[in-house]
């Protein structure tokens, strides 16, 4: 298991450091002078010389990109364009705000949309099996800004339930956020619904076929416990896998989300950075955004491999 | 549903079309998602000829107007004909999202039958840098890029040709890994066939399907990154009638206008629905569902 887990960190590392380049590089592509965008267009020639010394736009690319990576590291993660405070404490206040609205999202999505899958699964091909598989490939093709407004209409404008607007003050504990998280999770959790609940769904029906369902039914156990106690236990491993590969949607869906509700994330946040060409902020967003998706998916990795140790020996 | 199974002779015998009409007819549901696609891109075609008025034209004496048989959908607060925007805006919406997949369909194409089958170090490099690229999720590769590009129709262009090209190459690449390995392949190469007659007329045949498959998915993804990229605001720029920004200029207005913000949606909304389930069938009809 050590080995194994060695070999994903590595891995990990090598692709977050490849990742990390590409953002840099990115943020390069900019056309024009960063030190023009920030001073403006009147400028003074020796102005413009200063600032590019202070950023460091003067020196090699491989050195700037080395020490903006060192500083990222060890928390130096710079100061914000448009806002001229320190990015970090900022950046954090906000991921928590969308891991709360992560988390929420979750603990919808997952169970809901494992149910659904189990349920077409053991009603293959039959009516209640086609509406879901039908259902979920519309509800897969709704953005998510357009099943947002759709709710806001309903829950907030009609039925008056629910606030239309997400924008949680700093600090807002769980519970006291609650009521506002709703309806953003939901729209977060359609996002999600269909790519579960069809894995899943495959995964079961893949599971049914094996001898050892027959062997169980033939031996007299209720469909109940040979669903329950054998074909669930197995059928349900890779869904660990598929709930870390729909994190990169979960982020992709946060971001518009968090945008339709007005919520305060890190989703919120980047649109903003792109409104105000704020390179570090935007860098530092992205840099986060990846590393948490990519400890997701290690974490995932990891679980699989504890609960099924045919992997962690190949 | 009669899933066409590998031995069915008379199946394998009928044309792909055939075969698509065949399946149709199991499922409703494919036939009808094909029928909205088709409906689609004949607004798209027919486009200007179709809208009665102006995309951008703004009569403020016919402004916040509710949908009559003068404006189908109503006009929206400046005056504008939200049937014509719809309409134009489909134009618009399929020609960029299907520029963009068609130009990261053929290079993740290329790149994945050339390295896939060379292999080595070039192969380990690229999909290497695919895997970073695919590090990020989809929509935040795209912000990034539109951020530091700034906004526009080539920019939105270029970030879904980015954005899907690692993705066409790996599932080009997860067939090829198999077939060059069959004998056929081999033949060719035994009785000196070039590199490209090998790629094109040997592997790519096996590679068509999937291939079709994903191009679909990938289709429909790219409407919904444009849709998405324009609600935003950073993608498609006022006053193009852009779907996505439609959306978001209407729901302001969501009391004032509200079919403004409903007309658009839904189009949005029945494009996909309607790419997804034809991609479904198509899945379905070329047996690559597990």
């Amino acid at each position: 298991m050590a080995k194994f887990i060695l070999r994903r960190l590595g891995f990990l590392l090598l692709t977050l450091l490849l990742t990390s380049v590409i953002i840099f590089l990115i943020t390069q592509l900019l056309p024009g002078d960063v030190a023009r965008i920030i001073l403006g267009r009147e400028a003074s020639e020796v102005a413009l010389q200063n600032l590019r010394r202070e950023l460091g736009l003067d020196r090699p690319l491989l050195l700037q990109y080395l020490t903006w990576l060192g500083n990222f590291l060890s928390g130096n993660w710079g100061i914000s364009f448009s806002t001229g405070q320190a990015i970090r404490p900022f950046v954090l206040e906000r991921l928590g705000n969308s891991l709360m609205l992560a988390e929420l999202t979750l603990l919808i999505a997952v169970p809901l949309s494992i149910a659904l899958g189990v349920l077409g699964a053991l009603n293959e091909e039959k009516l209640l099996d086609n509406i879901i598989s039908v259902v979920s490939l519309a509800v897969v093709g709704l953005p998510e800004f357009v099943t947002g407004l759709v709710l806001i209409q309903i829950f907030s404008f009609r039925l008056n339930v629910l606030p239309a607007s997400s924008s949680i003050r700093p600090g807002t504990g769980f519970f006291e956020a609650l009521p506002m998280l709703i309806l953003p999770a939901i729209t977060a959790t359609l996002v999600l619904l269909a790519y579960i609940a069809r894995m899943t769904r495959a995964s079961v029906i893949e599971e049914l076929k094996k001898p050892y369902v027959r062997t169980a039914s033939l031996k007299g156990l209720l469909p109940r416990q040979v669903i329950w106690g054998h074909v669930l236990r197995n059928a349900l491993l890779p869904t660990i896998t598929v709930v870390a590969i729909s994190f990169g949607w979960l982020i992709s869906g946060l971001i518009v989300v968090e945008n339709v509700f007005n919520y305060p994330g890190i989703g919120r946040l980047l649109t903003f950075a792109i409104d105000r060409r704020d390179l570090p902020l935007l860098q530092a967003i992205t840099l986060v955004a990846v590393l948490g998706f990519a400890l997701a998916n290690l974490a995932a990795d990891l679980l699989y491999a504890y609960l099924n140790p045919r992997i962690r020996f190949d | 549903m009669a899933v066409i199974t590998p031995g069915d002779a008379s199946a394998r015998r009928q044309s792909p079309p055939l075969r698509l009409l065949a399946a149709r007819k199991a499922r409703p549901a494919s036939a009808v998602g094909t029928s909205i696609v088709v409906v689609f891109l004949l607004v798209a075609v027919l486009g200007p000829a179709l809208a009665p008025y102006s995309a951008t034209e703004q009569v403020f004496s016919e402004a916040r107007q509710a949908p009559t048989f003068s404006h189908l959908f109503g006009t929206d607060r400046l005056g504008r004909d939200v049937f014509s925007r719809v309409v134009i805006g489909a134009r618009d919406i399929l020609s960029l999202a299907g520029l963009g997949t068609a130009l990261a369909v053929f290079i993740g194409l290329v790149s994945g039958l050339l390295s896939s089958y060379i292999g080595g170090w070039f192969e380990e490099l690229l999909f290497r840098f695919y895997d970073s690229l695919l590090a990020m999720p989809a929509l935040l590769l795209a912000l990034l890029l539109l951020g530091t590009l700034g906004p526009s129709r080539n920019s939105v262009l270029f970030v879904i040709t980015i954005a899907y090209i690692p993705i066409v190459a790996r599932v080009v690449r997860s067939v090829v890994l198999d077939t060059k390995t069959k004998d056929f392949v081999a033949a060719a190469r035994m009785q000196g066939e070039s590199l490209p007659y090998i790629l094109f007329r040997e592997i790519l045949p096996s590679v068509l399907p999937a291939l079709a498959v994903e191009a679909a998915l990938r289709f429909s993804y790219a409407i919904f990154l444009v849709a998405s990229l324009g609600f935003l605001g950073v993608g498609v720029q006022p006053p193009n009638p852009d779907w996505g920004l439609m959306v978001s200029e209407a729901r302001t207005y969501v009391s004032l206008t509200p079919w403004a913000l409903y007309f658009p949606a839904a189009a949005i909304s029945l494009l996909i629905i309607g790419i997804n389930l034809m991609a479904d069938g198509l899945k379905r009809v070329l047996q690559l569902e597990s």
